[in-house]
């Protein structure tokens, strides 16, 4: 224990001498939380429409009207024929074009008129597919409306809609428990690895394999300086959420503790383990990178594992990541307990076990 | 019982033989010296006994414990000072010395009379860090660390290549003092000068142990007579020389070369024949263990 001790000591004390760790461990998280939801939004906004009106109507008028008021988007053109409103849409001036063809109040009144077509530059597949939704959202008030005023009820009040647990649809809300989760694979996961990396490069590892110490307290050594450098950022990355997004776990602070803990237990013995196969940095950092993109793409940080294909969802299984952004996200979004995670915890804590073991074994004092 | 006992020692590396069959052993209190070149598997002995390698084939005891069964006690008996400077770069003088004392569970102040010869040293720059030492002032503090706790056996990896001359002549006379001590030291050394410092040497190359002898047996056992020559032209000296009869070899050693005599030799032949070469000295010369191994090389 006494040896144990020293070794911390001697961890904490390098990572304190080096001129870059401490800044990265302060300056990083509360960078990546200021900036990053500011950044990785999916909601579309500045959808540019032209308008080809060929009806010239009230009705016709009105949408334009209605394109031009909303939040999402800007009216950018109105065109007398529609292939000038395709130029630019090849252009680039335009994302969508709306064509309301000719006689499209008359028909209305008396049968099925001509549709309204609606065409969209799909290259940024969400602008596109976003952009067409809120048209035709826009188009459907408008005539609702229209109709409303004809008839005594107002049929657009017919529907409400409530997004539960995120009601205001906020993708930040979203997006914040995936950086957090990002911000302990890249401090927890690359600098326990780096340092033990380190050690192999500059030769100082030699000199503690002829020690007596066990390899067991040597790689517990180099763990538990970054699992309280985990839970330290895991504070600063919930205080950011909290003073500048105003995002307040609904549930206990303890169940995103716990799991913190169990997640950065993962990480660090995983990337020991890495470490261990590796003789220099280079090595470690290439074979990092390829986890971290698996990690960070296939474990539904950034887009959800229902739409991957079957067989993805069932590789997600084996991916730490996805264990615990469920967690985060459920218990800051809805305020689940941790009994109801249960499965979570438990996968978790046997990920932990198995890399950490894992990492003991594999750390060789003897070649 | 030796010190270290070596016994049929193998290793290798893929298809590098390292190691040998290679059988030796240490006495207590020896200064024992392992002279070859790079690549001779000097390294690779030193970390069989340090037990960081496990050996293909053969045993060895160092201090009386197996390499393989008794890892942990040998651990902890034997000081280890490997060839490349192996301590922390950016933890000071004295904090490298602290946590090296405090790993084996010792204090300074119990090893302080120890150390105190080689320590003394460098104790002025005891703030600075490690890795903005000179190089000699590096190898001091590195022994220091590898004698903190009191070790029964110290094993030094070429401790004195890359530092200077004054430097190295102080760091043997720093093991002579810690001989008297009664500690057991394995030391490797590129340099044939060194060598003569140590009580035994054994000449090592390629894998394999050519002799084992005090420095002046090894030298005795040199059965033929020696030339040292030189001329204006070193270079075109060397060929000729090579080329008349009854000379074995011939080759640079320092700023003569070397000519080793064969039975056939006549010295007033080799210089009629070598008659219109400028500047031409043929002196008798003693060999040096640098002979000795060059003429085992070529066996």
């Amino acid at each position: 224990m006494r040896t144990f001790i020293v070794l911390l000591q001697k961890e904490f004390l390098q990572i304190r001498r080096n001129a870059f760790l401490p800044r990265l461990i302060i300056v990083f998280p509360i960078l990546v939380m200021l900036l990053m939801p500011l950044i990785m939004t999916m909601d579309v906004r500045n959808v540019n429409v032209a308008v080809v009106d060929l009806d010239r109507s009230t009705t016709s008028r009105r949408i334009a009207s209605h394109i031009e008021a909303s939040e999402y988007l800007t009216l950018a053109q109105t065109n007398a024929e529609y292939p000038l409103a395709l130029e630019a849409l090849e252009e680039g001036a335009v994302d969508v074009i709306v064509q309301i063809p000719d006689h499209f109040e008359r028909d209305m009144t008396i049968a099925t008129p001509q549709r309204i077509s609606i065409t969209a530059n799909a290259v940024n597949a969400t602008k596109g597919g976003l952009g067409m939704q809120y048209i035709v959202q826009t188009i459907a008030r408008t005539l609702a409306e229209m109709r409303g005023e004809k008839s005594p009820t107002n049929l657009s009040e017919l529907v409400t809609i409530e997004n539960r647990y995120n009601p205001t649809l906020n993708y930040r809300h979203y997006m914040i428990p995936a950086l957090m989760i990002i911000l302990f694979i890249l401090i927890c996961g690359f600098l326990p690895a780096l340092s033990i990396v380190g050690e192999k490069e500059s030769g100082s590892i030699e000199q503690i394999n002829v020690t007596p110490i066990s390899r067991l307290t040597f790689t517990l050594s180099k763990l538990v300086p970054y699992w309280i450098i985990g839970l330290f950022v895991v504070t600063i990355a919930m205080l950011v959420a909290w003073l500048v997004y105003g995002l307040v776990p609904v549930g206990s602070v303890g169940a995103i503790y716990l799991g913190a803990l169990l997640f950065i237990l993962t990480i660090s013995g995983f990337s020991l383990t890495i470490a261990n196969f590796s003789d220099t940095m280079q090595q470690t950092m290439f074979v990092m990178f390829f986890f971290i993109m698996i990690f960070m793409l296939m474990s539904g940080l950034l887009t959800p594992i229902d739409s991957m294909p079957e067989w993805a969802q069932k590789f997600t299984a084996i991916l730490p990541p996805r264990y615990y952004v469920e967690i985060l996200r459920s218990v800051y979004l809805k305020g689940t307990s941790i009994v109801e995670l249960r499965t979570n915890f438990v996968v978790l804590s046997i990920f932990a076990l198995f890399f950490n073991i894992l990492a003991a074994l594999t750390y060789k004092k003897q070649a | 019982m030796g010190a270290i006992e070596i016994h049929n020692l193998s290793k290798s590396y893929g298809k590098v033989q390292a190691l040998d069959n290679v059988s030796f052993s240490v006495e207590r209190g020896e200064l024992f010296g392992l002279i070859g070149p790079d690549g001779a598997g000097k390294t690779t002995l030193f970390r069989l006994l340090t037990t960081l390698l496990n050996p293909d084939a053969g045993s060895a005891k160092v201090d009386g414990y197996d390499i393989k069964k008794d890892y942990l006690a040998i651990r902890s008996r034997v000081g280890y000072m490997p060839g490349r400077f192996s301590l922390y770069p950016d933890l000071s003088v004295e904090e490298n010395l602290q946590f090296f004392a405090a790993l084996f569970g010792v204090s300074i102040d119990e090893s302080y009379e120890l150390i105190a010869p080689i320590y003394k040293q460098i104790e002025p720059f005891s703030t600075r860090r490690a890795g903005k030492l000179s190089g000699g002032m590096k190898q001091k503090l590195a022994l220091s660390c590898a004698l903190i706790h009191r070790p029964g056996v110290l094993f030094l990896d070429e401790p004195t290549t890359g530092v200077d001359a004054v430097s190295r002549s102080e760091f043997w006379d720093m093991l002579s003092g810690l001989k008297e001590r009664g500690i057991t030291i394995l030391v490797s050394t590129p340099y044939m000068d060194e060598a003569s410092r140590c009580d035994r040497i054994a000449l090592c190359n390629e894998g394999k142990i050519l002799s084992i002898d005090t420095p002046k047996g090894i030298v005795r056992r040199f059965d033929k007579r020696l030339y040292g020559i030189s001329a204006k032209n070193m270079f075109a000296l060397l060929g000729k020389a090579r080329m008349v009869r009854g000379v074995e070899d011939c080759y640079p050693c320092g700023e003569k070369h070397h000519l080793v005599a064969g039975h056939e030799f006549d010295i007033e032949y080799f210089k009629s024949q070598m008659k219109d070469t400028e500047g031409l000295e043929i002196v008798n010369t003693e060999p040096t263990i640098e002979d000795m191994f060059i003429k085992l090389m070529k066996r």
